[in-house]
């Protein structure tokens, strides 16, 4: 007879003191990473594999008035060849979000037209890559060329060509105007506002178009199980909603797909995307053989997605002791040819910066809007990069101008425990938000840690008086992100025991290289009370793991690792019940420890004997211990961080070096400290890297023109400056174990904090990023200029 | 197709010999022979992902053709060590989780290999340009060349160790 559940899950205390919780084992994937496992999608090599290769447009816009593929099929190894005469025409998003999706649906498998360089028209399978190159140079497309927007601010201007011009796309805000998203909302009346301010100042920012750079690429390999279902193994972030998008674009059943998601080479937003899964999978139906693509690096630069280059302008009252009385942001986002995360990441880059200080009255304002350019998606930061440019320069120069200190200026201002904002009820995602009161906030901790480690006291102001050209400055930017998204993010998880007293953790959650398969194995082991080599983590496969929204978000912490507590605990509630019926006493006197079920009375099994006799039913109890939980959240806790620069501008050359760079970060209780200092260390330093050099350059006709890591900067080990990471311990109530979210936060700080920097070493305040050596050059000529003019 | 050729490897001190086309790079041959450790990032020589060692030096396999690799010893990130028998490196980038996503890893362990054979006691700068070739974009590289630093230290360790026959 099975045992009735008497107690709730989770009963046993909280002692606050834990045993794997904040100590950083081995990951539990590392001895396969280190040596070399065959881990990764393409590491699968199925016999009969046919390859993709896409034809893209070499137009920014343009009609497809026909394509002849017949020459192409005639190439010796041409299997199948995929256009939008052969395919179905299902207006989706490709963005990988939680449906309804707040993306507009103007994507099609294959359309009639082509929006920008590089945009689908045809996919070759063939039985070699070769092949598939050779008959994509055989298919002749006859275009109608159109008129292209090339710039987001061409985009809403009067008589510009329409992009989305198909009447079949739905959820775009505005298609005649090329606006995908529009936001706005206004606490208070920001007019009034300025009108009580002593002090306003306003300023416009700028961030350019840049790519994720995973270095494993987009990738996805299909093939048939026995019944003819259709396995897609792909380096995704959203497995679930891969799986939901390719039974809408290929209107088959969700039973008829399984999703298998193994070790991914890095996502950072990029792989939030259902961007190869649909023609594989397609491709694999029509033929019943294994299909794979890969994208080039060069496809993956420009046929991929991007960040949303954004315009945001920013405004900013002040009386004269320090208080705000307005903040007002207005931003132009550049979606390019698709609204993939449009409204979201717009949305974002207010929502993840306003809060961040008092103002009775804050509004925001913001289109995004179609350009026949790269597709933006969801990069790392989702807005709050860009919007964190804006409000922290913008907080720098309010702090010069009005002779404020900027430590104690953000101090007097900034969220704290116990605080709320207008702003976290007013803005969620892409609609209303939720209201919330901060739990922890460590962010004071984390800006007087930070300063201290920089040396700010010594060094802000006085840099710029080295003798020579070479001249050194101090900045800062403190930040804020979320932990998942209230009320739409929802994690399951199983966990079951096994009779050696290990256990099996089925988690949807998706590790994308970030580390979470071994905190959620750590959340689950100190729960249980084993070590964390002893909890095997399987994530994810639609077949076998139950639902996750995906690695998104800075939710797997928070989200997932909420979920998997649960389960932990449903199943230590069964054990407890198990043991309380074996032994004849009540279960609220149970409990764990090192393996173990211990009573008050003195009872005790290991829970190798514990399972081996439930399983084999000595005393007729049999049984499987598993837990099984899902879990939500009604708020999205954030974490804080204040990033603190050092940097050296050469005035002859305008080139800038990072010298030093500290970053002080409040996540909660880390659960595994050195994880979450690499977190920190990725995200800035990608963030330095694309303050400094990242950027992609496009020709007249909207081709981009460095598609290469050799013409794409991206930093190596050598560029990288020391980075300093200092976890300032706070304790969120809502989290498990106390955690908060750590992956994206600090992607925000460097430009900021770099700019800022650069403005206390040479007194130019750049507006535009990357700051490129001309860029800084231009700038001093233009401050030399002025004064000399005065 | 392209002509086959024969090709002699001895890969991680096997001695192998494969039929291959003669347009294929070493990485091709490596990836199509099993060497799935061996990463693609970029086919440009760019990113450091297939890094192996070749008659003792590191290269880029995808910017080598193939049979001109002919007689050539090959090692391999999995030739380093493997569960069980970890190289010092390997331990390394585990004890400081240096390894994210892992999949520029096995070109990076090469590269530090191949220092660590010819400077046991390489300084920070010296890493990182040893390393300069091996693109991350999910470390920052802090804990890597934390990592390459201390699996020095442990490997100068183990060598005074035995040298003073101790062990």
């Amino acid at each position: 007879m099975t045992p009735k559940t008497s107690r709730p899950a989770g009963t046993q205390p909280e002692t606050g003191q834990t045993t794997v919780v904040n100590t950083s084992p081995w990951k539990v994937d590392g001895i396969g990473l280190v040596t070399g496992a065959p881990l990764f999608v393409d590491d699968l090599q199925l016999r009969g594999t046919l390859h993709v290769k896409l034809l893209g447009s070499p137009h920014a816009h343009a009609r497809i008035r026909s394509i002849d593929v017949s020459e192409a099929l005639r190439v010796k190894g041409v299997q199948l060849i995929l256009t939008h005469e052969n395919t179905p025409r299902v207006p989706h998003t490709t963005a990988g979000q939680g449906y309804p999706e707040p993306s507009p649906y103007d994507a099609f498998m294959f359309d009639t037209k082509v929006r920008f360089v590089g945009d689908r028209v045809a996919a070759v399978v063939a039985e070699t890559a070769t092949a598939a190159r050779e008959a994509r140079k055989r298919i002749r497309v006859d275009y109608e060329v159109l008129p292209a927007i090339l710039s987001v601010r061409d985009a809403k201007r009067p008589g510009a060509p329409v992009i989305h011009d198909e009447p079949d796309a739905t959820g775009i805000h505005d298609a005649r105007r090329n606006v995908a998203a529009h936001f706005d909302f206004e606490h208070g009346s920001v007019a009034m506002g300025f009108e009580m301010a002593d002090l306003i100042v306003e300023t416009e920012i700028e961030n350019g178009y840049a790519q994720h750079c995973p270095i494993e690429p987009h990738v996805c390999l299909t093939y048939l199980d026995p019944e003819g279902r259709v396995v897609v193994r792909t380096s995704t972030q959203v497995p679930f909603h891969c799986r939901r998008i390719l039974a809408q674009c290929l209107q088959i059943p969700v039973s008829r797909i399984r999703v298998i998601k193994p070790r991914v080479g890095g996502g950072f937003g990029t792989k939030q995307e259902i961007l190869l899964e649909d023609v594989c999978a397609l491709a694999t139906l029509r033929t019943g053989r294994p299909v794979k693509w890969e994208l080039t690096r060069a496809e993956e630069f420009y046929a991929s997605r991007t960040r949303h280059p954004m315009v945001v302008n920013v405004k900013i009252g002040v009386k004269p002791n320090g208080d705000i009385t307005a903040l007002d942001m207005r931003a132009l986002s550049n979606t390019g040819a698709y609204g993939t995360h449009s409204l979201t990441v717009l949305t974002n880059a207010g929502a993840k910066t306003l809060p961040l200080y008092h103002a009775e009255h804050v509004r925001f304002d913001g289109d995004a809007v179609y350009t026949n350019l790269p597709v933006a998606g969801a990069y790392r930061g989702y807005g709050g990069t860009q919007g964190a440019f804006a409000l922290e320069t913008l907080i720098d120069e309010v702090c010069e101008r009005g002779g404020f200190d900027p430590i104690a200026f953000r101090k007097r201002n900034a969220l704290d425990t116990g605080h709320t904002s207008p702003v976290f009820a007013a803005m969620g995602e892409g609609k209303e938000g939720v209201p919330m009161v901060i739990e922890s906030c460590g962010l004071r901790e984390c800006i007087d840690r930070g300063a201290e480690a920089i040396g700010w006291a010594h060094k802000r102001g006085q840099g710029r008086h080295r003798p020579g050209p070479v001249k050194r400055g101090v900045g800062m930017a403190c930040l804020m992100q979320g932990s998942g998204i209230p009320l739409i993010d929802m994690a399951a998880a199983r966990i079951k025991m096994n009779e050696d007293g290990s256990f099996n953790l089925f988690a949807g959650a998706t590790d994308i290289g970030t580390g979470s398969d071994t905190v959620l194995a750590q959340i689950a082991a100190e729960v249980l009370t084993v070590p964390t080599h002893m909890v095997n983590v399987l994530s994810s496969d639609t077949d076998v793991t139950p639902f996750d929204t995906g690695a998104y978000a800075s939710s797997t912490t928070y989200i997932s690792g909420g979920a998997v507590k649960k389960a932990a605990e449903a199943l230590r509630a069964e054990i407890f019940d198990y043991c309380a019926e074996m032994w004849n006493v009540p279960p609220e006197t149970l409990h764990l420890e090192a393996g173990q079920v211990l009573s008050a009375q003195g009872q005790s099994i290991a829970f190798s004997d514990l399972v081996l006799r439930a399983f084999m039913g000595f005393g007729g109890m049999q049984r499987q211990f598993e837990g099984h939980a899902s879990h939500t959240s009604p708020t999205s806790p954030p974490p804080f961080s204040a990033h603190f620069a050092e940097v050296e501008v050469d005035t002859e050359t305008g080139n800038v070096r990072v010298l030093d760079y500290v970053a002080a970060v409040d996540c909660g209780v880390a659960i595994h400290p050195l994880q979450a200092e690499g977190q920190v260390e990725g995200a800035a330093l990608n963030g330095i890297s694309y303050a400094l050099c990242e950027q992609m350059v496009f020709d007249a006709r909207g081709k981009l023109r460095n598609d290469s890591f050799a013409d794409y900067k991206i930093f190596t080990s050598l560029d990288a400056p020391p980075i300093r990471t200092i976890l300032v311990k706070t304790h969120e109530p809502t989290g498990p174990f106390g955690a908060k979210s750590i992956a994206e936060i600090c992607i925000n700080g460097p430009i900021p904090a770099i700019a800022n920097a650069i403005a206390d070493a040479v007194g130019i305040r750049l507006r535009r990023s990357p700051f490129t050596p001309e860029r800084v050059l231009e700038a001093l000529r233009a401050k030399a200029g002025a004064e000399a003019v005065l | 197709m392209a002509p086959l050729t024969e090709l002699h490897l001895t890969i991680n001190g096997e001695a192998r010999t494969f039929l291959t086309p003669i347009n294929f790079s070493l990485l091709d041959v490596l990836r199509a022979e099993g060497y799935v450790e061996v990463k693609n990032g970029c086919l440009n020589g760019d990113c450091g992902s297939c890094c192996v060692e070749l008659n003792g030096r590191p290269v880029n396999g995808c910017l080598v053709m193939a049979p001109h690799c002919e007689g050539g010893e090959v090692v391999t990130a999995a030739g380093l060590g493997r569960p069980g028998a970890l190289h010092p490196l390997q331990q390394a980038m585990l004890d400081h989780a240096a390894a994210q996503c892992g999949f520029c890893i096995p070109g990076l362990l090469v590269a530090a290999k191949h220092l660590l054979d010819h400077a046991p006691n390489p300084s920070r700068d010296e890493i990182r340009a040893a390393l300069a070739g091996n693109l991350c974009r999910c470390t920052g590289y802090v804990k890597i060349l934390d990592a390459v630093e201390d699996a020095a230290a442990r490997m100068r360790r183990e060598k005074t160790g035995k040298g003073k026959g101790r062990r």
